[in-house]
């Protein structure tokens, strides 16, 4: 297995040199990053390359890097993630990117590669408001009707701002600010990396 | 003459042919389907975000809840992906447990599937009979969990405790007299094992039944043969797995492919559909079923022979014995951090992905290193499947669409997350 990993992480480098800007090869996975500029070409190469042929976006997801660990997030804050697979080759590969602007994210759409990538691109734009330049119908996917905001981002609260009821005088469901506080029951905590190995009981 | 225009009309939200909560826009020429527009999202919970507040333990019931006709295949990816985090192995009996387990989800699954597929396109006693062997394998749920259907019963690090020696028995009711009762009890007599064994041995029979109702029958190759046809290209191209891609005659399955647990030591064939119909997908999940059969046997062979722990001994994964717990001050220690604070996954990212019944179940998982989840993604293979739909279905009749939602085997727990 590991070998198989290590000439895809080969041909990888061979196809693609300085384009990629990370390649990673950890936990028996392949996970490569590159800038959003090549992020479309990236895709096609991998798609259409003889030797790589990944026929099959399983997922694509977006991700909000802003309050990774404890340190403040440096980096750019919205990622678009996507898990390819070749049935051909049997392997997967991560294909991370990260969007330019953190106020207004934008990325290529690859819906021309992968017509799966419709639906993921519109969740992810529905969840973390990444607009995918080049998609054919980018609506709200998951979300109701008329919602307003991007659920998933770290600074949405977990309880949302509106909720919604019956209002019998008005003989119809009326949206209302929320009424619930968010608790939290376990408190989040990142502790040092040798934190519970042996000797520290 | 009248001007002629096209339909537009609004299939669900409740329809009860449409597997929960989807709504369906379809545009009309006649009874010709010109746009299909399904809507979405009317069952999300956000599960995903509510998993980034709890620890990684609280969120294997969430599980459950995703694909809730086979929840122990949700969490077994989920716990897939904890444990490769973690670099934690899993004892080998724990694994058959789980082999054997997604199995009977894997019967369950496609017991409801068949049953509900047949039942929309107008076959109605499929259904019952389905649903009665169901019945026998939720006991066996019950009997290990506690519970009929959201078991919560893999944890990260094994399952949470062996098999039962005894099966739950029915008891007398007014309903029912002591004779009904005893018949109801002869094969509950002996342990789960012994119960599943008996299970295994009559479920052939029952699959010949099943296929004397519909293989053969003039009605349903009339609705199902020719309808919604995927080709290998498009299959791969929209993410299909599981039986919507192997009904395109594409041979993948995980379980042989990139097989996790103990599938590469069990004996299995995969079945592979031809034409990429609706009627090809039905005998797949048909054959599915009897080789889930065969490796529920091998399975009891096996756990019948090999006694051993079911979940790792680690205990900054898995909680100790509650025996030694109450007696020793480290194990006493251990069981206070792991029910307050919780386990701690290191830093990194993993996919793991499961052949569940209806396709590729994937968890990715990003850990900062905290007690919670940086961002937990999951794939449901109904919603890939799901987004074929406009594809699928142009051209088709208006009842094809019932067919085809039929085939695709949609859960909205899954898709809306």
């Amino acid at each position: 297995m590991s070998s198989k990993l290590e000439r895809l992480s080969q041909t990888l480098q061979q196809v693609f040199g300085d384009t990629l800007q990370s390649l990673v090869l950890d936990r028996g996975e392949v996970t490569i990053e590159v800038s959003a500029a090549d992020y479309l070409e990236v895709a096609r190469n991998l798609r259409d390359h003889e030797d790589l042929h990944f026929e099959q976006l399983i997922d694509l997801s977006g991700l909000d890097y802003s309050t990774y660990g404890n340190a403040e997030w440096a980096g750019k804050r919205f990622a678009s993630v996507a898990h390819l697979m070749s049935v051909r080759y049997n392997w997967r590969l991560r294909l991370r990117v990260f969007a330019e602007d953190d106020g207004f994210p934008v990325l290529d759409s690859v819906c021309e590669l992968w017509a799966s990538a419709n639906w993921y691109e519109r969740e992810s734009f529905d969840l973390y408001g990444i607009m995918y330049a080049g998609h054919p119908d980018l609506r709200r996917i998951l979300t109701d009707y008329g919602f307003v905001g991007h659920p998933f981002r770290k600074d949405f609260p977990i309880s949302g701002y509106v909720e919604m009821r019956y209002d019998p005088e008005q003989g119809r469901v009326v949206y209302q600010p929320v009424t619930i506080e968010p608790r939290e029951n376990t408190p989040r905590i990142v502790r040092e990396d040798s934190y519970g190995d042996v000797g520290h009981g | 003459m009248a001007e002629i225009r096209n339909y537009t009309i609004n299939f669900g939200p409740q329809h009860p042919s449409a597997h929960g909560v989807l709504r369906l826009v379809l545009e009309l020429d006649g009874e010709v389907v010109e746009r299909a527009d399904p809507h979405i999202g009317l069952l999300h919970r956000g599960t995903e975000k509510l998993a980034e507040t709890r620890t990684w333990v609280q969120s294997v019931p969430y599980m459950d809840r995703l694909d809730y006709v086979s929840m122990m295949c949700n969490e077994h990816a989920y716990c897939m992906a904890i444990e490769r985090l973690l670099g934690v192995q899993v004892p080998e009996r724990a694994q058959y447990i789980r082999v054997m387990f997604d199995e009977i989800t894997r019967i369950l699954n496609h017991l409801l599937n068949i049953g509900t597929h047949a039942l929309d396109i107008g076959a109605m006693t499929m259904v019952l009979y389905t649903f009665r062997e169901r019945e026998d394998l939720m006991d066996a749920y019950e009997a290990v969990s506690g519970a009929r259907l959201h078991a919560a019963y893999y944890r990260p690090g094994g399952v949470y405790r062996d098999l039962p020696d005894r099966m739950p028995q029915y008891q007398a009711n007014k309903f029912k007299n002591a004779k009904a009762i005893a018949d109801l009890n002869a094969n509950r007599q002996g342990s789960l094992l012994d119960f599943l064994e008996d299970f295994t041995e009559r479920f052939p029979r029952y699959c010949d039944e099943y296929e004397t109702l519909l293989t053969d029958n003039r009605i349903w190759k009339q609705r199902t043969v020719g309808i919604g046809v995927v080709s290998p290209e498009q299959a791969l191209t929209w993410g299909f797995t599981g039986p919507m891609l192997r009904g395109s005659g594409i041979a993948w399955d995980l379980r042989k492919k990139q097989p996790y647990e103990v599938y590469d030591r069990l004996d299995f064939d995969i079945p592979v559909g031809k034409n990429g119909d609706c009627y090809d997908r039905y005998l797949c999940r048909m054959e599915e079923m009897r080789q889930s059969n065969r490796i529920i046997r091998q399975c009891i062979d096996w756990l019948r022979k090999n006694p051993g722990p079911v979940i790792t001994d680690n205990h900054k994964v898995a909680p100790p014995q509650r025996e030694n717990m109450k007696s020793n001050m480290e194990e006493l220690i251990h069981h206070f951090k792991l029910f307050t604070e919780g386990m701690h996954v290191p830093k990194g990212e993993v996919y793991a992905a499961v052949e569940h019944p209806k396709g590729e179940f994937g968890v990715y998982a990003v850990s900062d290193g905290a007690n919670k989840p940086y961002r937990l993604k999951l794939r449901a293979p109904g919603f890939a499947h799901l987004a074929a739909m406009d594809e699928l279905t142009r051209g088709h009749m208006i009842a094809d669409v019932v067919a085809i939602i039929g085939t695709m085997d949609v859960v909205f727990g899954e898709i809306d997350r």
